[in-house]
């Protein structure tokens, strides 16, 4: 589904992504851990299309297609949904507004009718009951004056909406209480299936206790420099990043190990 | 955008669903200036030229009573000793009033209409093509309209229902001949002909608009609009506009206009004049969508309009809303006398200027009551190398003990060759008053569009979403139809504006 090659890219000129390989096949669940700053975000960023991200070398190809080819709406249509590790604030612009312009463009774009408000309600409110969501944040303005954890919701009650090929979890555990996580939890897992991938950037083995990967990578200084499977990361748990290869300790701050 | 307030008036629902309502935005940004078409109509027309004959040439045409004409030649030669106000943060090269035709009006309107099964088909269709219909099976439910076309009313609908009521509502020419008392008792009396040059020069020489006079306590059943249309070249339009509302009477009133493209610059210089007595209630909105002139900035309408309304008695309340997309340099600021204890004003204006559309425009609180309220809202947008400058005056006279105002200024930059200004003017003479004013700027956020585009998107679209989010608590002011005929112009008006 996505293949990764040699990726490298740059921000304001520094180059962050120093050669990313990288494959993901259909059904498959993968992690990625590292250090703050490794360029985790950034990779999750440049797959998305974000402008200012500049590609300098390599290339990505997504169910057969030249990735980077791809305007950041059509990536979005053709399937791929980024959760972001800090959503965006609209004010003025109702949840409900926005997740029925996108998946009305997405189904156009499948050459689906358009949902009408009635059928559209129908369907994210029974997204959001399953995921302890109150009604009312359909009407609140996009992720304005949200809880952190409620903006993660968010993110995933979308992309429930959305129905993605490719999921990509910036950070989605971040933040959560233990309910919350299980709600995420339950949501990426129902997103599992042989037509879809999701790859999630995550600090804690708490939620890979939930959502359990096929494979665990670990990104430094903008490599990846270790794969494995899911005791990777049990391994990374106890011991950190700094005996990996070539693994930068977190430049500032403490190391973030598992959240209290 | 840090704002610790709240929305002043949270009303979330018809908000809401204005928004899952209009689904059109999709397919406006694409357009162009949609009402750019001419109509193809004989016209009467003077020539060139303003002296005191035209005037009087002006006056007869209309059969104007004597006082009429008087009163313009008092104001024509008060103009003569006015020159041009230059403060206003627009730029412009000098009109010539001279080179502007004072009255065009289509040739089969010679004698006027006597009802609108006389009006020449050519100018109904004109009218159906700009999504007011005027004929009698077609006319729009809940909604009188006054239709103006260059200089004169071509037809008011729904006349005789309103009749009923005792309500009067008729071009302001018909008024003139059939109501010539209250024409008389209110005509300048809230923007007299002393007030501006253009308030000046709208009265010497202003050839039609809408007069409205709702009688003591009835509640106006249905929406009141004009609809404004300029098509003759080289044409000024200059229409005034008279609503009383009697005591305890109620009217919500609309205001449309388009005009064709042309390349040159053409002058619409308005004067509306409300007038709330005791326990009356004016709602005036109004959507401006005249030709902003093309992308590099050649023609479009110069909007030079004085807008003031009066809260002549107790517990009155007067509201303007305003959405202005249109025309290549406006200047207006809608105002509210506040004389009457516990009179209310209200002030919603979305601006939006694109390319290099100028808006300098905002309002004037004049507290002179005791207890009055005013409250004043403004949403400026900026796009290409368009201009905006909010202006607003709240003045608090000796005599008006507890008055309160609140003013908040939003300005939204698109790009960054646009410019956005605010010029909050306050005079305090009481000290029980309390006035509070909030400001913010904020530009599109690389990352809200980037979010927008993520979830499929389009760049243009996510702007027009974002921009009318920014807009919400303007546009949920508006009556329902003029809602969602003001967001779809939001979206054409931005058109090319991102990319
Ligand atoms: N817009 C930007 N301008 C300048 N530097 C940037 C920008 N975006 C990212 N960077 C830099 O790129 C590096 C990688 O950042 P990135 O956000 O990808 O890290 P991360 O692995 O997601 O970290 P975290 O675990 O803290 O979320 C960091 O050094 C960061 O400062
Ligand atoms: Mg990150």
């Amino acid at each position: 589904m996505l293949e990764i090659r040699n990726l490298q890219a740059s921000v304001e000129g520094k180059p962050i992504l120093r050669g990313i390989d990288l494959e993901v096949k259909a059904g498959e669940v993968h992690a990625i851990m590292g250090p703050n700053g490794s360029g985790k975000s950034t990779l999750a960023q440049v797959l998305a299309g974000r402008e200012g991200y500049e590609v300098t070398g390599g290339e990505v190809r997504y169910l057969g297609h030249d990735l980077l080819a791809m305007a950041p709406e059509v990536r979005a249509r053709e399937g791929v949904f980024l959760a972001f590790q800090y959503p965006v604030e609209i004010p003025g612009v109702s949840n409900a507004y926005l997740l029925k312009a996108a998946l009305n463009g997405v189904r156009r774009h499948r050459g689906l009718p358009e949902l009408d408000a009635m059928d559209f309600l129908a369907l994210v409110r029974q997204n959001m009951k399953r995921m302890g969501m109150a009604d009312d944040m359909l009407y609140r303005s996009v992720n304005e004056g949200f809880s952190g954890g409620e903006k993660k919701r968010n993110e995933i009650l979308q992309m429930s909406v959305l129905e993605p090929r490719l999921a990509l979890l910036d950070e989605t555990d971040s933040g959560l209480d233990i309910d919350a996580l299980q709600v995420v939890a339950d949501g990426i897992n129902a997103m599992r299936g042989p037509e879809r991938a999701v790859v999630m950037v995550t600090h804690y083995q708490r939620l890979l206790g939930h959502v359990v990967p096929d494979f665990v990578h670990v990104l430094s200084q903008g490599r990846i420099v270790r794969s494995g499977g899911r005791d990777l990361a049990l391994e990374l748990e106890e011991r950190g990043y700094g005996w990996l290869d070539g693994a930068a300790a977190p430049q500032a701050g403490p190391p973030e190990r598992a959240a209290p | 955008m840090s704002r610790m307030e709240p929305a002043a008036d949270r009303r979330p629902d018809r908000g809401e669903n204005m928004a899952l309502a209009a689904t059109a935005l999709d397919e406006l940004v694409n357009r162009e200036y949609r009402h750019g078409f001419v109509t193809d109509v004989e016209s009467d027309t003077l020539a060139r030229g303003l002296d005191e004959d035209v005037i009087r040439l002006i006056s007869r045409k209309k059969d104007e009573p004597d006082f009429m004409l008087e009163w313009r030649l008092k104001a024509f030669r008060r103009w003569l000793t006015m020159t041009e106000p230059a403060w206003a943060s627009v730029h412009h090269p000098p009109i010539d009033y001279q080179d502007i035709i004072y009255y065009s009006a289509p040739r089969s309107m010679k004698a006027g209409p006597a009802s609108l099964d006389d009006v020449d088909p050519e100018l109904l269709r004109t009218y159906e093509k700009l999504g007011v219909p005027l004929k009698e099976r077609e006319m729009l439910a809940g909604v009188a309209v006054d239709a103006v076309f260059d200089s004169v009313s071509v037809g008011t609908t729904y006349k005789a229902k309103l009749a009923e009521l005792g309500i009067v509502f008729c071009s302001f020419s018909e008024a003139v001949r059939e109501h010539p008392e209250l024409v008389r008792r209110y005509l300048g009396s809230v923007v007299p002909y002393t007030d501006n040059f253009f308030a000046a020069l709208n009265a010497a020489v202003f050839t039609d608009g809408s007069f409205c006079y709702v009688p003591p306590g009835v509640r106006c059943p249905m929406e009141l609009s004009t609809y404004f249309r300029i098509n003759a070249k080289n044409t000024g339009q200059f229409e005034r506009t008279l609503i009383i509302a009697d005591e305890g009477a109620h009217v919500s009133y609309l205001e449309g206009c388009t005009a064709p493209m042309r390349d040159e610059n053409q002058l619409h210089a308005a004067v509306v004049e409300l007038i709330a007595l005791d326990n009356a209630r004016i709602k005036y909105s109004t959507v401006q969508n005249w030709y902003p002139g093309d992308k590099e900035g050649k023609g479009g309408i110069y909007n030079f309009v004085t807008k003031r309304g009066d809260c002549r008695g107790a517990n009155s309340h007067i509201s303007w809303t305003q959405v202005e997309t249109g025309s290549a340099i406006t200047w207006k600021y809608p105002s509210c006398i506040l004389r009457g204890d516990n009179s209310v004003g209200e002030f919603h204006s979305v601006a939006l200027t694109n390319n290099h559309q100028q808006a300098d425009t905002g309002s004037k609180m004049i507290h002179i009551g005791r207890n009055t309220r005013s409250t004043i809202v403004s949403k400026g947008i900026s796009a290409g190398r368009g201009r905006n400058a909010y202006r607003g005056l709240v003045k608090i006279a000796k005599a008006a003990e507890g008055a309160r105002n609140f003013t908040r200024c939003d300005s939204l930059l698109l790009g960054d060759r646009c410019a956005a200004h605010t010029f909050p003017y306050i005079e305090v003479k009481n000290p029980t008053a309390k006035v509070e004013h909030e400001a913010s700027t904020s530009r599109i956020g690389e990352d809200q569009l980037f979010y927008c585009m993520q979830r499929g998107i389009s760049a243009e679209d996510a702007v027009s979403m974002i921009v009318n989010g920014f807009c919400k608590e303007v546009l949920k002011e508006l009556p329902m139809e003029f809602a969602v005929e003001a967001q779809k112009l939001l979206g054409v008006s931005l058109e090319g504006s991102v990319g």
